[in-house]
């Protein structure tokens, strides 16, 4: 009850308040704008928050998470563009309804659903994380290897495109991290007589440069795409009608949402696709999807806003990132000097449950932003990318220079944007890479140490059934795409 | 997002085995990653009465050949469903790359805000920008707004130059 109280904390405090504004504001902003969105703009504020406490740097991150989350679907309704790829789905009903003239209600639709799925998964994360955290007390080195490994396998499976160009990407993130000192031995790995390299690579050059600069790349190769854009007079709140047709889609994509996110994976992309096929199967007007339902709103975006809350829960619990954007939430705790894990709910209840607080207060408010701001937001796409990029670049480079004043890190993220173009461009996700950056020292760390334990023994690692588990689940893992590729089959998804 | 798709090969089919664009991302992810394995037999070792589970170079050994074993894999699946690139790069591409080199050139050898400025200027105008006023607000204004925000708010200290030295003197 105690910890509960601590969820108050953000209402309390004016610094925070004003945080969680400015984070909703700007995460509605970078979800409007078509290839920008929470994981790269929380990228390219990382830099910024170094001159903030912990709680405030953490809080506005998760602001622009939640508020970014739910601005995909702004874009997705009126010019048929997701604005982030969670709000994907949004687009296969949002859209037609617009052109029905119902712009309104489909943004109304939108804004109720994603504000439900994405309360209702702060209060999965309140109950659950404190649960999973508590589990991880019962983890030593091998056991947090395994679940390194399971973490790397499900995201290399349930992510976006090839499961084993994933483990590539994976692999070659978990390889960045061995750069510089090793932990062990003080022996200098792939530092090539550069001095910095010593210290190993930062992950904030390495996050901006394969999220900010090689999507600005990739805009500079689809400058001559022309968006058609539907007119929005005001956003409507759903009818009681509506309310009776989606309040069980509603409810169970936030479910399905929720239960994606706390899966190490790409949290609401996949929720909202996941959300959108089971509205359509559990659906009495099925012919309905993909001409203008309501429900297929509803579904997509209950469920993407509700993998919010759910990827915070391994996030904050294990260490382990939910979902690409929950990855620099993760490098955010990092650079502040906070370790996720049990520990964390024990000592600091209080930097916990003011980040669930202020979660739960971001929902509310992006529903009154989007409520009534729409229209503005709206307007934000017709900025032209050929001003928009030259900005975020300037950004981009002074925040990546204030870190630690040296230009080899904005180097490093001119040649990570190169290298994240050509991975996106054949077909490699970049979000591996930094799940295995970030995860890197930990499943070196644990795996080195666990021999240590095991004396050299590998086998021993049979020996400890949670470790067993989190194997026999890897490879399960593995095995899941092609479960998966059955069942996009079967409702049509490519 | 990406522009690559398996499918039943339309570009990739009809062009020679070893000129494929798989063949030719795999062999340079390949040729990368065992430059790289040969480099991890220079690492130092820890003599074995002082080694302590295994050996620096043992891991990223390990992860390089997992990703040659990977990308070979990958190789052989796009024999069976060739990639498809869906267009060839445009030339603003090709300039954003040229001007993050020249953008590195003055940075190096001129000035910081210099480089931003130029940098800033060439991307509007060669993604089509052609109003003198929005070129000179995202090329000057906009980097000059960051420039002071970073420099009086966050204490930054840019590197100096022919322009920062004479804002700094200033």
């Amino acid at each position: 009850m105690e910890n509960l109280s601590f969820m108050l904390a953000p209402l309390l405090s004016s610094k925070l308040i004003l945080v969680l504004i400015f984070g909703t504001l700007f995460g509605l902003i970078l979800g409007v704008l078509p290839g920008l969105g929470p994981t790269t703009g929380g990228a390219l504020i990382l830099p910024f928050t170094m001159s903030l406490d912990p709680l405030s740097a953490i809080v506005l991150l998760t602001a622009i998470y939640c508020a970014g989350t739910y601005g995909g679907a702004i874009t997705a309704v009126l010019i048929n563009t997701p604005g982030t790829p969670a709000a994907a789905a949004t687009c296969l009903d949002g859209y037609p309804l617009a052109q029905k003239g119902e712009a309104g209600r489909a943004l109304g639709m939108a804004t109720v659903s994603s504000t439900i799925g994405g309360i209702f998964s702060v209060v999965i994360l309140v109950f659950f994380a404190p649960l999973l955290a508590q589990l991880a007390y019962e983890f030593g080195q091998p056991e947090y290897f395994a679940l390194a490994i399971f973490g790397l396998t499900m995201l290399a499976s349930i992510g976006e495109g090839s499961p084993i160009k994933n483990l590539i990407a994976g692999a070659f993130g978990i390889l960045i991290s061995t750069v510089g000192k090793d932990f062990m031995t003080s022996i200098d790995r792939f530092t090539f007589g550069i001095n910095e390299f010593s210290e190993g690579i930062g992950f904030i050059p390495v996050v901006v440069g394969l999220f900010a600069i090689s999507e600005m790349l990739t805009q500079s190769t689809l400058l001559d795409q022309v968006f058609k854009r539907v007119a929005l007079k005001a956003v409507k709140l759903p009818s009681i009608l509506d309310y009776k047709k989606t309040w069980k889609t509603i409810l169970r994509s936030s479910g399905i949402g929720s239960f994606i996110g706390i899966l190490p994976a790409e949290g609401g992309t996949v929720a909202s696709l996941i959300g959108y096929s089971e509205a359509k199967r559990w659906s009495k007007n099925p012919e309905e999807f993909g001409k203008g339902s309501v429900e297929g709103i509803a579904g997509a975006e209950a469920a993407n806003n509700a993998a919010t809350g759910g990827a915070m829960v391994p996030t904050l619990a294990l260490g382990i990132p939910g979902s690409a954007t929950t990855a620099v939430i993760l490098t955010g705790l990092i650079i502040h000097g906070v370790r996720p894990g049990p520990d964390l709910f024990r000592e600091q209840p209080d930097f916990l449950y003011g980040i669930f607080g202020s979660m739960l207060i971001a929902n509310i408010l992006f529903f009154i932003f989007g409520f009534f701001g729409a229209k503005i937001f709206a307007r934000i796409t017709l900025i032209p990318n050929k001003l928009l990029w030259p900005m975020i670049f300037a950004v981009s480079v002074c925040g990546i220079y204030s870190l630690s004043q040296s230009m080899l890190d904005v180097w490093i993220m001119i040649f990570f944007g190169v290298i994240g173009f050509f991975m996106r461009r054949y077909g490699f996700s970049v979000v591996p890479v930094i799940i295995g950056l970030i995860l890197g020292e930990l499943v070196e760390g644990t795996l080195r140490q666990s021999l240590v334990i095991f004396e050299g023994n590998w086998l021993l690692f049979l020996t400890r059934p949670i470790a067993i588990t989190f194997f026999i689940l890897s490879l399960i893992a593995l095995i899941f795409p092609l479960i998966r590729k059955k069942k996009n089959e079967q409702f049509g998804f490519k | 997002m990406n522009d690559v798709q398996k499918s039943k090969g339309v570009n990739d089919k009809n062009s020679p085995l070893f000129f494929s664009i798989s063949f030719r991302v795999i062999f340079i992810i390949n040729l990368i990653s065992i430059l790289l394995l040969y480099l991890t037999f220079t690492f130092d070792e820890v003599p074995p009465i002082l080694n302590r589970g295994i050996q620096p170079a043992t891991f990223p050994k390990g992860l390089l050949i997992l990703i040659i074993f990977l990308s070979s894999i990958v190789y052989f699946l796009s024999l069976k469903n060739p990639w498809k690139l869906k267009k060839t790069l445009p030339k603003p591409f090709y300039i954003t790359l040229i001007s993050f080199i020249i953008f590195s050139l003055i940075c190096n050898y001129l000035d910081f805000f210099l480089g931003i400025a130029t940098l800033s200027a060439m991307i509007a105008y060669f993604w089509g920008e052609r109003r003198i006023l929005y070129i000179f607000i995202v090329s000057i204004i906009f980097p000059l707004i960051v420039f002071v925000f970073f420099e009086t708010i966050l204490g930054l200290r840019f590197p100096g130059g022919i322009i920062t030295n004479l804002y700094y003197n200033f």
